[in-house]
């Protein structure tokens, strides 16, 4: 089980929910649970999520593991210049 | 065993030295083709007929005159790239960029465009398009865009972010918000608040080559693009989805590219190419002129952004707020969203909040510029942090110093931080010999911190190994400023051998696998790392023909310094064999050495930078005059130092030039005024002095080698340096951006 | 239609060409004659990513026409290098990284060569102001500029 922390639009389409415990081991599980139970996630998750663990953002590596106690972020997904 | 990118502890040969580029001798006698310089045989000319108006309705185009005129091949207007977008919001804004399908939306939209057989011609022909306009209100300033009444821009925009949705369309596109603490309490608390509003122009990434590209469709449906890009890979997806061509049949060639900054990362005239070609059944050559550079590609946001920072009497900042609007031309994008999750990002704060809003106006689409959307937040931000150090009685350095974020500081925009250089690059100016120069009169001097995320993204790198022992690398993301010499240092180090021995080339589309746009500072940090991660590929296999060539066990060879090792009790005194001896014997031990790598370069590492500016401000006329400028950056590990200077100096020049002259004036007709180099004017050699460097390499633990991008993050503190610089010199407080002369006479009088 | 006939040297070499009464050198230089290393950054004289020699004096080829080099002499980037051996300003170049992207080199290669012909010890304030016609957006100047001084010490023999 892992704490999930969603930044401001995301929580509005998680039916207010700022912080949600999922049971998923890596990113991509994460995904598929978080649009599952909130599916107003979805159009958003398909613009673009990056996953912050424990400080660094990922991106693209959904097979990335979420560590047991890890600080898990979910941020819009950006690009550079 | 996959690749593991995380850093190892480690002695370097090759990199940290500083070699001659490899494209550097065709550069310098004129060799090297970048966009324009290349042609196909029978090829046409094409140019594109652009809207003089900012908003109006597209009512009819007649291009009969124009078809029928001698030296016509094609014309075409959005009937000829039809929508095939299939409810992908963000590729049918692309598309109804490249050409306006119902309504012009900017001074410069392009509305159709023609293929002839010289430039002389399809000049010509363009005026004999007729397009029938219906002007409807238009608005070009933010500020107006973001009000209630404004002309609205597009009828199917509801603000996203807010709760309830609302019930009527506006020019917001979005809100989104970030922060974490009670804002209103803490400032409710503060010994000291400042608050300001603060204003910045809109600015062109400003790169010296215009667009230019050579489109060819044959009529078996295979096509070719040759283009200066930051991304030929993404070129070809979106040209191929709104041509309606399979990718593998287009291959795209990225050439040498004359500048990019964000700015070659979206297609504008490509498609059109495409379209005219696949019309004409000709190659049809495209370049556009520096006028629709400005008028049509390009610019960053202008914003307008409230701030209100709250400290203590010992220096503590204990609430941040700020309220940022940002334009993003007349398609939605997420411009806003950056600049509200950098604002505060340099520093540890409980109470934190910021609110992006995203504004359509009719100027052209927004598109990246180096460190996109965090230099103006950065801008009001350490404007009003000068100013509140000063309430509070504390020096500018150390009052940054008492509130940098560290390790284990929760980020303004969310998760906590790792191991970041906020603080180190503070230090190493506090210590910097330029803040002990002296000042004159009239002269001040500013400090700024920016920060700036750094992305990675997918990466594919092929690593040949030849017969005669030299190494040809071949790399997908676009070097934009000396990443073949980068890479190719990596290759030589991690192979063990000179850096002379590698060539490094950018492959076109169809040689290679897949990687993202160059962009996001990504270059040499994620193609290091799969060059690297390519490089221990091909090392395997070394290994293994060594192991042949000497009839021993694999796990008995090692690799050491360009060699194979035999160890073990039997066998350990066999010579080595070196790379350039396993290569010759290739032929006879199992074909071709080579190492492959195609990886998700993800972890690229936060970063941050502090720089210094002197100024002399000329209270008569308001000119001003940069006389010392020092930029201090983290690297994590400077893979080529000259080329690392040289980002951190061209970041600083850029928003020098932000900051000091550069900008879009936009008439009450809503026309770009000043669509030129001589009046959109970027800093010259005179107006700057020599930029000093500090490169600090605090290692980026999600890289082999350590490395961080680096392209970005110095033009996120210039904005702020400079207006900090003059307010200190003028003794009032600069809060619109550029600071040309007559707005700093203005404050003055003000 | 008919072209104006047009006899001149360039970079030594004798050459003729047909061109439109308005058309400019540099698209001459550029699309006639091949010689692709004049760059366009503007083709209104802003930019200096054009600049030739012309007899002795610095221009924009963009702001020249073609019809205006009948016997005149022109140097452009292609004929810096002696063979395979490089100006000294194009080795310094190279040497101090003065390039980035490297579109706005061949510009300022011609311009340093027609300073450091006219002046061979220039200061770093001439230098500047010598090469304020020529833009570069990525380098901030600061090895170019340096790369000239360094050209200059060697072409004195310093
Ligand atoms: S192209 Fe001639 S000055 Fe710019
Ligand atoms: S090196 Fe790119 S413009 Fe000068």
């Amino acid at each position: 089980m892992v704490e999930v922390t969603l930044w401001g639009a995301l929580a509005a389409a998680a039916e207010g929910n700022s912080k949600v415990e999922v049971e998923a081991k890596n990113i991509r599980e994460l995904f598929k649970k978080l649009s599952e139970r909130f599916p107003g996630l979805t159009p958003l998750m398909d613009r673009g999520i990056a996953v912050a663990i424990d400080g660094t953002i990922y991106r693209d590596t959904w097979s990335k593991e979420l560590p047991a106690g890890a600080e898990i972020y979910l941020l819009p997904r950006l690009a550079g210049g | 065993m996959t690749f593991d990118p995380s850093h190892a502890a480690r002695s370097f040969s090759s990199v940290g030295t500083r070699p001659i580029r490899p494209d550097g001798v065709d550069k310098v006698t004129g060799r090297a083709r970048y966009g324009a310089d290349f042609n196909m045989p029978g090829q046409l000319i094409g140019r594109i007929l652009r809207s003089p108006h900012a908003h109006a309705v597209i009512r009819k185009i007649d291009t009969s005159k124009a078809e029928q005129f001698p030296g016509v091949k094609a014309v075409v207007t959005a009937a000829d790239l039809p929508d095939l977008t299939d409810g992908d919001t963000s590729m049918y804004d692309i598309l109804d960029n490249c050409m306006a399908r119902n309504k012009a939306l900017y001074d410069g939209h392009a509305v159709a465009a023609v293929a002839a057989i010289d430039a002389r011609t399809a000049k010509q022909a363009l005026k004999l398009i007729d397009v029938e306009y219906e002007l409807l209100p238009h608005v070009t300033d933010v500020d107006q865009a973001f009000a209630a009444d404004a002309p609205l821009i597009n009828e199917t925009i509801f603000t996203t972010g807010v709760d309830p949705k609302p019930d009527r369309a506006s020019n917001v596109s979005m809100r989104s918000q970030f922060g974490h603490g009670d804002v209103d309490a803490g400032m409710a608390e503060a010994d000291f608040v400042v608050a300001r509003t603060f204003k910045t122009e809109q600015t062109h990434q400003g790169y010296i080559e215009p667009h230019a590209c050579v489109a060819n469709v044959s009529s078996d449906g295979t096509a070719d693009l040759w283009v200066c890009t930051q991304g030929h890979f993404v070129y070809r997806q979106h040209c191929a989805q709104l041509l309606g061509l399979e990718a593998s049949r287009l291959r795209v060639t990225s050439s040498e590219i004359g500048g990019g900054f964000g700015g070659k990362t979206h297609v504008w005239a490509e498609p059109v190419a495409l379209a005219l070609s696949r019309k004409a059944g000709r190659p049809v050559k495209l370049v556009m002129t520096r006028d629709e550079v400005f008028r049509a590609t390009g610019p960053t946001s202008a914003t307008s952004i409230d701030v209100k920072i709250g400290a203590m009497k010992d220096g503590t900042i204990i609430a941040a707020d700020a309220t940022l609007r940002y334009s993003c031309g007349p398609y939605a994008g997420s411009w806003a969203e950056v600049g509200a999750m950098t604002a505060f990002a340099c520093y540890k704060l409980e109470n934190v909040r910021t609110v992006g809003y995203e504004v359509l106006v009719n100027r052209p689409k927004t598109a990246a510029y180096r460190a996109p959307s965090a230099p103006m937040a950065a801008f009001a931000v350490e404007s009003a942090i000068d100013e509140l150090a000063k309430k509070v009685g504390m020096d500018a350095v150390d009052f940054r110093i008492k509130n940098a974020a560290q390790e284990g500081t929760k980020a303004s925009y969310g998760p906590v931080y790792g191991p970041i250089g906020i603080g180190p690059t503070l230090e190493a100016v506090k210590n910097h010999p330029h803040m002990k120069a002296s000042l004159g009169k009239n002269q001040g001097r500013g400090m700024a911190c920016g920060f700036w995320f750094n992305f990675g993204g997918q990466t594919c790198t092929d690593l040949n190994i030849g017969m005669d022992g030299t190494v040809s690398l071949a790399v997908g993301t676009v070097d934009v400023g000396g990443s073949r010499a980068s890479l190719s240092l990596v290759a030589a180090e991690e192979l063990g051998i000179d850096y002379a021995q590698v060539r490094a080339v950018i492959a076109d589309t169809s040689s290679l696998g897949y990687n993202d746009m160059t962009d996001g500072s990504r270059g040499t940090f994620s193609s290091s790392m799969a060059t690297i991660s390519a490089a221990r590929n091909a090392i395997k296999i070394l290994r293994a023909r060594a192991a042949q060539m000497w009839d021993i066990p694999v796990e008995d060879v090692t690799w050491e310094k360009g060699h194979a090792v035999a160890k073990g009790e039997t066998h350990g005194n066999l010579p080595n064999l070196s790379l350039k001896e396993i290569a010759a014997a290739s032929g006879t031990t199992g074909g071709p050495i080579a190492g492959h790598s195609e990886i998700v370069a993800d972890g690229a590492g936060v970063s941050f930078a502090t720089h210094i500016c002197d100024i002399e401000v000329d209270p008569e006329t308001g000119a001003t005059k940069v006389l010392r400028y020092t930029v201090v950056q983290d690297a994590g590990k400077a893979v080529h130092p000259t080329y690392v200077e040289g980002q951190y100096q061209g970041g600083a020049a850029q928003g020098i030039g932000w900051a000091l002259n550069e900008e879009y004036i936009y008439g009450k007709d809503g026309r770009l005024q000043n669509a030129g180099f001589l009046d959109y004017r970027i800093p010259v050699c005179s107006d700057l002095p020599m930029i000093d460097t500090q490169i600090l390499e605090i290692p980026n633990p999600n890289h082999p080698y350590g490395v961080r991008g680096v392209g970005e993050t110095s033009i996120v503190p210039p904005l702020a340096a400079v207006a900090n610089a003059v307010s200190n010199a003028v003794g009032v407080r600069m809060q619109h951006i550029p600071m040309s002369p007559p707005r700093i006479l203005a404050a003055l009088e003000a | 239609m008919a072209g104006i006939a047009v006899s001149t040297t360039i970079n030594g070499d004798h050459a003729e060409f047909l061109c439109h009464p308005d058309e400019t050198l540099l698209e001459v230089l550029r699309e006639r004659l091949g010689l692709m290393g004049v760059k366009e950054g503007c083709g209104t004289g802003d930019c200096g990513a054009c600049s030739v020699i012309l007899d002795d004096r610095l221009v924009c080829s963009c702001l020249v026409l073609g019809a205006e080099a009948e016997g005149r002499q022109i140097a452009t980037v292609e004929g810096m290098a002696q063979g395979d051996r490089l100006h000294p300003l194009q080795q310094k170049f190279l040497e101090h990284a003065a390039l980035q992207c490297g579109i706005c080199t061949p510009g300022f290669l011609i311009a340093a060569k027609d300073l450091l012909a006219k002046n061979p010890d220039p200061t770093e304030e001439e230098i500047r102001f010598g090469l304020a016609g020529n833009l570069c957006r990525c380098t901030g100047y600061d090895k170019i500029v340096r790369a000239v001084q360094d050209a200059a010490s060697v072409m004195r023999g310093a």
